[in-house]
């Protein structure tokens, strides 16, 4: 395993608690997608394995978090981007005022060696859409090559383990459709290990070789990801199919079902 | 006429070392969001070194300039180190007390050292850095300023449009999260962002010094022109930090130069209060980019 998160508990400002014992793992070269509604924890369960915890005053309290077999929880984001953990923000947080290049070249920030040309000929290749705009300020981008820009410049650092927070955030079907087509290829060519954050169950089960669903702060359900497409509970809540077997007794539905959806 | 072209050049020379001190203030404001009270005992801090290894080292000019530089920049990232860092993440409104009290121990401790009299230094400008044109006369010290303004703005541009680390500057400056998340070293960005501010405050130091002589209290209200200075320009913008101080250089001058030389020093002043009561963001605050 590449990544092992063992039973960790998170708390924010010491009393805060979010996370309640969660547990994953990641196995190297695989698509691992995290799904939940929102604030289930998810970002939290991200920043919690880039260490971006530490600067909102949040900690792993409890459990560990093992990354190439060396326990990483509560480190800083400086010496865990350096071990090669990437984590790409939720609602991409492009340098409005830097171009794309500059942005693309920030990237290679946890990088011992700097020499950068090809990679970023690497970024243009998955990313075409970003060659035309190289020289302009970032701020002016749309939203798809705004999410296109800091995938790219996450890949820059040459991740061992990127960690995509909801790249489908606010984005129209066909970009998103796009973009998870990249995402794709980017792991079956470099061979990148990734987990995937999503609301949008139906794209990320797509391209995802394994899955786990959160709720409260907790993983109620895990399985390969053609399976979870299968399964009646998120075929109803998170697919929006509806259930075909009728309706069930309200105690035999599970608690994370009853929360509201989004589809 | 060549009065005024005198005026000109002068508050034009002044408005750079100005404009570039105020870089250095707003480049720690960019980074950090701290407003350095301490500026002005920076500037104090480099006019005194260069005035030791000029006067009493006996050190050549050129050799104490760039040592002077050296110890500027190493001072403002010792004291981003020893003081600001432990602070980091604290409220903002302590970090920036921590700086009035800085300013404070600054003054104090140039005050046991030096005392409080003018010093000047020697004359050691050459002949040929003074300018004529018509009946104006451009004093050497002022083309000195012009030529070091503009040297060390083309090089702080080429830094921060092509070194790695001037990038990382402004993507911290830019979006910090951001650039924790791909692994910038955001305490050095701080650390670096302080030991330039300090590196340019002590030019601006020097050459005042050399115009106005080296007094702790003058050269400490000079550097509190860095307000006016910034406000004119916009607190998040370098290139607007210069063009405060142009325009605060120029108006100074013309001022002392036709109304009264004893309005000089408040017309800066004047010049930040009607600019809040009209624009509070600045005439060049960095225009927001909305569209993401
Ligand atoms: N810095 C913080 N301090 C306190 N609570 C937080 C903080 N960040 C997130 N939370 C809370 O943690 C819960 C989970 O949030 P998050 O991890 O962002 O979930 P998700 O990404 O699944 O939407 C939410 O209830 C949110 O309000
Ligand atoms: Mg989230």
């Amino acid at each position: 395993m590449l990544l092992k998160v063992n039973n960790i508990s998170v708390v924010y400002s010491d009393v805060i608690q979010i996370l309640k014992g969660v547990s994953l793992n990641v196995e190297k070269g695989k698509i691992v997608s995290l799904l939940g509604s929102n604030g289930s924890g998810k970002t939290s369960t991200l920043k919690a394995i880039s260490g971006l915890l530490k600067p909102e005053n949040g900690k792993v309290t409890d459990g560990e978090i093992i990354f190439q077999e060396r326990g990483i929880h509560n480190q800083s984001p400086e010496a865990i981007t350096r071990m090669g953990i990437i984590q790409v923000l939720e609602g991409r947080q492009p340098f409005k005022y830097l171009t794309i290049e500059e942005n693309l070249r920030v990237g290679t920030a946890a990088r011992r060696d700097r020499s950068c040309r090809q990679d970023l000929e690497m970024v243009y290749h998955y990313f075409p859409a970003l060659v035309a705009r190289r020289r302009s300020k970032a701020g002016y981008c749309s939203g798809g090559e705004l999410q296109m820009l800091v995938i790219g410049r996450a890949l820059m650092a040459k991740p061992e383990l990127l960690l995509l927070d909801e790249p489908s955030l606010g984005l129209a079907p066909l970009i998103v459709k796009e973009i998870f087509g990249i995402i794709k290829k980017i792991n079956e060519e470099q061979g990148a290990t990734i987990v995937l954050v999503e609301q949008n169950a139906n794209m990320a089960l797509q391209i995802a070789h394994y899955g786990y669903v959160m709720e409260n702060g907790k993983i109620v359900m895990e399985g390969q990801a053609e399976e979870l497409v299968e399964n009646p509970d998120i075929k109803e809540f998170y697919l929006g199919v509806g259930a075909a077997g009728g309706a069930r007794a309200y105690r035999d539905v599970k608690s994370y079902r009853r929360r509201k959806r989004w589809f | 006429m060549d009065f005024f072209v005198q005026l000109l050049v002068n508050g034009l020379s002044v408005g750079f070392l100005y404009g570039i001190s105020a870089m250095g203030f707003v480049m720690i404001f960019k980074s950090s969001s701290v407003l350095n009270f301490a500026h002005g005992e920076l500037l104090a801090i480099g006019a005194y070194i260069f005035l030791v290894l000029a006067t009493e080292a006996h050190l050549p000019i050129y050799g104490a300039f760039i040592l002077t530089m050296l110890a500027c920049f190493s001072l403002g990232f010792i004291v981003e180190k020893l003081f600001l860092r432990p602070l980091i993440g604290e409220p903002l409104i302590f970090v920036i007390m921590l700086t009035v009290g800085l300013a404070a121990m600054f003054k104090g401790l140039i005050l046991l050292i030096w005392g409080g009299n003018l010093h000047t230094f020697p004359d050691f400008l050459p002949e040929w850095l003074t300018l004529t044109w018509g009946g104006a006369t451009v004093q050497p010290v002022y083309t000195l300023a012009l030529v070091a303004g503009v040297t060390f703005l083309a090089l702080f541009g080429l830094f921060f449009k092509f070194s790695s680390q001037g990038i990382y500057m402004r993507s911290v400056a830019d979006n910090q999260r951001a650039a924790l998340s791909l692994g910038v070293n955001v305490k050095n960005v701080f650390a670096l962002s302080w030991a330039i501010a300090a590196l340019v405050a002590g030019l601006s130091g020097i050459i005042l010094g050399i115009i106005n002589g080296v007094n702790v209290h003058d050269l400490s209200a000079i550097g509190l022109k860095v307000f006016p200075v910034v406000i004119l320009g916009g607190l998040d913008s370098i290139g607007g930090a210069i063009v405060g101080g142009l325009i605060i250089g120029l108006l100074e001058t013309l001022t002392g130069g036709y109304i009264s030389p004893s309005l000089r020093d408040v017309v800066p002043y004047i010049v930040l209060v009607v600019i809040l009561m009209l624009k509070p963001y600045g005439l060049f605050g960095q225009v927001e980019i909305e569209r993401v």
